[in-house]
């Protein structure tokens, strides 16, 4: 105990985050060894990882940064096509494992490199205006990955290996994560979230904010891209249709579902966002009905009074210093 | 001759995307929120008038006012209940919950109507005109009447009605105008109906001139009116009419004289370059910075 108490409150932070991650990740080993997953679980596992990437990394601009973006699915599929390019032009060439972890970075490169492009127009703008630009960048890469046909044109591009496994999948989560945690906590992660809090007054502290802000895109930019290659690697065929606005805005969801400025909401919604169709699955056709009130209602839940009251009461931490307090008064005894 | 031609169809479709266009930046004028479910609202009343006309029979006019009606009660009770509870939250949430709407309405229509493309009925039945060389198609014209029509209306109504006048008192400042005396919930329900039934009319141009409807069917027009509406500057309703058109009018051109396939990202592009050029739109007001 005395060891929990000397931490740092960011450490056990991050205790509590991959703790949870290690832990859902142990449950589902073990349910795979004692063949207690069923297919649909199974198959839903990389999607998982593959959304949890997606929203930590959105959760970069729009929770930190502060500026939505809804383009997301952009980045996506540029790195999703470099990734997927590079591993059907070397499955001969090179081992899986040596090609895999490149395809993956060259992806996150690609994607990073139209970060900058992009985010040079558009992080002049703000607000509404800024998600509208982004929205548009998103629509455009689809519609010309469309028009292009080494990749494929409407019919999608095939033949890329699957290299694509959970427990790679899952290996790629957790180092992004740490990586996104540090990079958070480290002086540009600070300033990141200084733009966010009070853009003026962080400018008049000699905070360069449209570094910052390119930086903050850029990054969230990278862990897209590697998101897409993994992507393209779990599926047989890599259409451009399948990263259209609406994709853009499930991971959206997923962010402000989860809280923004919150890694481990992120990760956590991923699960509930990524399971949830699959769990309605038994109410067949009205599943999507139900999906889209669950959403109306938890939104409108997580910001009423009643709501606010219920969070308070049974807010973890709180239960947690009652306890100890008892405890300390029990002990001052 | 050809390039008149397609400047004037383009001009309609022009028109309807200004008709959508004018929903999403009332509401946004006056809720500050992005309604993405608007797109969907046309889609309902695209279903309405087919549901009315083709599938139980009645004349098209009836079909019309159903159609209207249906919005205009669908936008109301859309804002009761889902965007009323939210109105002093985080924008965000505001912004997912109306994706869940949107969602919402599109997994009911596919229920009720299936997933498949419907045709529309004709309701509109107007000749098309021949002047020399230039035929202009009989939807185009109707379309551009009406739509020309409802603008002036609208803007009259804005400008010199106290419904209007509380309107645009309430985009101003809700609380200042709520110190007035103006009903601010009343207010914002007036805008969402106006905004439903101009969806509804558009709904029926869009069915019209595509010919087909699919649950899906608003989301596309949806986008595009949301990116008038931002051309124009969000907020600004001749700016919604002005961007709506000529994003008409560019995707025409290009769809003609470009690429088909690369209609939509031209059209985005330009949007694009207007908002490096003038960050809030083409009529938008500047917002002066306050340290």
């Amino acid at each position: 105990m005395k060891f929990l108490q000397k931490m740092s409150k960011d450490m056990k932070d991050r205790l509590i985050t991959f703790g949870i991650l290690f832990g859902a990740f142990l449950i589902v080993e073990i349910l795979i060894l004692t063949g207690g997953a069923s297919r649909h679980l199974q198959a839903m596992l990389i999607p998982i990882c593959i959304n949890m990437l997606l929203a930590v990394s959105l959760n970069l601009t729009v929770g930190f940064l502060g500026e939505l973006t809804l383009g997301h699915a952009g980045f996506m599929s540029v790195g999703a096509y470099a990734g997927c390019l590079f591993s059907i032009y070397c499955k001969d060439l090179l081992p899986v494992f040596i090609r895999y972890p490149l395809a993956m970075l060259i992806g996150g490169a690609v994607a990073a490199v139209f970060g900058i492009l992009i985010g040079i127009p558009v992080l002049r703008l703000k607000g509404d205006y800024l998600a509208i630009v982004t929205l548009a960048f998103g629509e455009i890469i689809r519609s010309v990955i469309i028009n292009l046909d080494f990749l494929g044109g409407a019919a999608g591009l095939k033949g890329t290996p699957q290299d694509a496994t959970f427990i790679s999948s899952f290996a790629v989560v957790v180092i992004s994560v740490l990586l996104i945690l540090n990079f958070l906590n480290s002086k540009s992660g600070r300033a990141i979230k200084s733009i966010r809090d009070n853009r003026i007054a962080s400018e008049s502290c000699g905070v360069q904010i449209t570094y910052y802000k390119m930086l903050a895109f850029v990054f969230s930019a990278f862990f897209a891209g590697i998101a897409g290659v993994i992507y393209g690697h779990n599926l047989n065929i890599l259409t451009a249709d399948t990263f259209d606005y609406n994709k853009s805005i499930e991971i959206l969801l997923i962010v402000v579902l989860g809280g923004m400025g919150s890694i481990r909401g992120s990760v956590i919604a991923a699960v509930i966002i990524t399971a949830l169709p699959e769990a309605l699955r038994g109410l067949d056709k009205y599943r999507m009905v139900i999906y889209a009130v669950l959403l109306i209602a938890i939104m409108i839940f997580n910001s009423s009074e009643f709501g606010k009251r219920i969070r308070e009461k049974y807010d973890p931490k709180k239960l947690f210093a009652k306890k100890n307090a008892v405890k300390k008064e029990n002990a001052d005894e | 001759m050809e390039f008149l031609s397609n400047l004037i169809s383009g001009l309609s479709l022009g028109a309807i995307y200004a008709l959508i266009a004018l929903g999403y930046t009332m509401v946004y004028g006056i809720a500050k929120m992005l309604n993405f479910a608007h797109g969907d609202v046309i889609m309902i009343g695209a279903f309405t008038v087919l549901a009315t006309v083709a599938t139980a029979g009645f004349p098209w006019y009836i079909g019309i006012i159903a159609s209207v009606i249906v919005c205009t009660v669908l936008g109301v009770t859309i804002e009761k209940i889902a965007y009323k509870p939210l109105r002093k939250a985080n924008p965000l949430s505001v912004l997912i919950t109306a994706i869940g709407v949107s969602y919402f309405l599109q997994s009911v229509a596919l229920l009720i109507f299936g997933s498949g493309k419907q045709s529309f009925p004709t309701v509109i039945k107007a000749n098309p005109i021949k002047l020399g060389s230039l035929i202009i198609q009989g939807n185009s014209v109707v379309t551009l009447i009406i739509t020309t029509i409802i603008m002036v209306v609208l803007t009259l109504f804005i400008n010199k009605t106290r419904l209007g006048k509380a309107m645009r008192a309430v985009s101003e400042d809700k609380d200042a105008a709520e110190l007035m005396g103006i009903s601010v919930n009343r207010t914002i329900s007036l805008t969402f109906a106006i905004g439903s039934a101009l969806a509804a009319v558009a709904g029926i141009f869009y069915g019209s001139t595509y010919g087909f409807v699919d649950p899906y069917a608003g989301a596309m027009p949806g986008i595009k009116a949301f990116v008038a509406a931002v051309f124009g500057g969000i907020g600004s309703i001749p700016g919604a009419m002005l961007g709506g058109i000529l994003l008409g009018i560019i995707e025409n051109l290009s769809k003609a004289y470009i690429s088909t396939d690369l209609a939509d990202a031209i059209v985005f592009g330009v949007l694009i370059v207007v908002l490096i050029v003038k960050p809030t739109g083409l009529l938008g007001k500047k917002i002066r910075e306050k340290v």
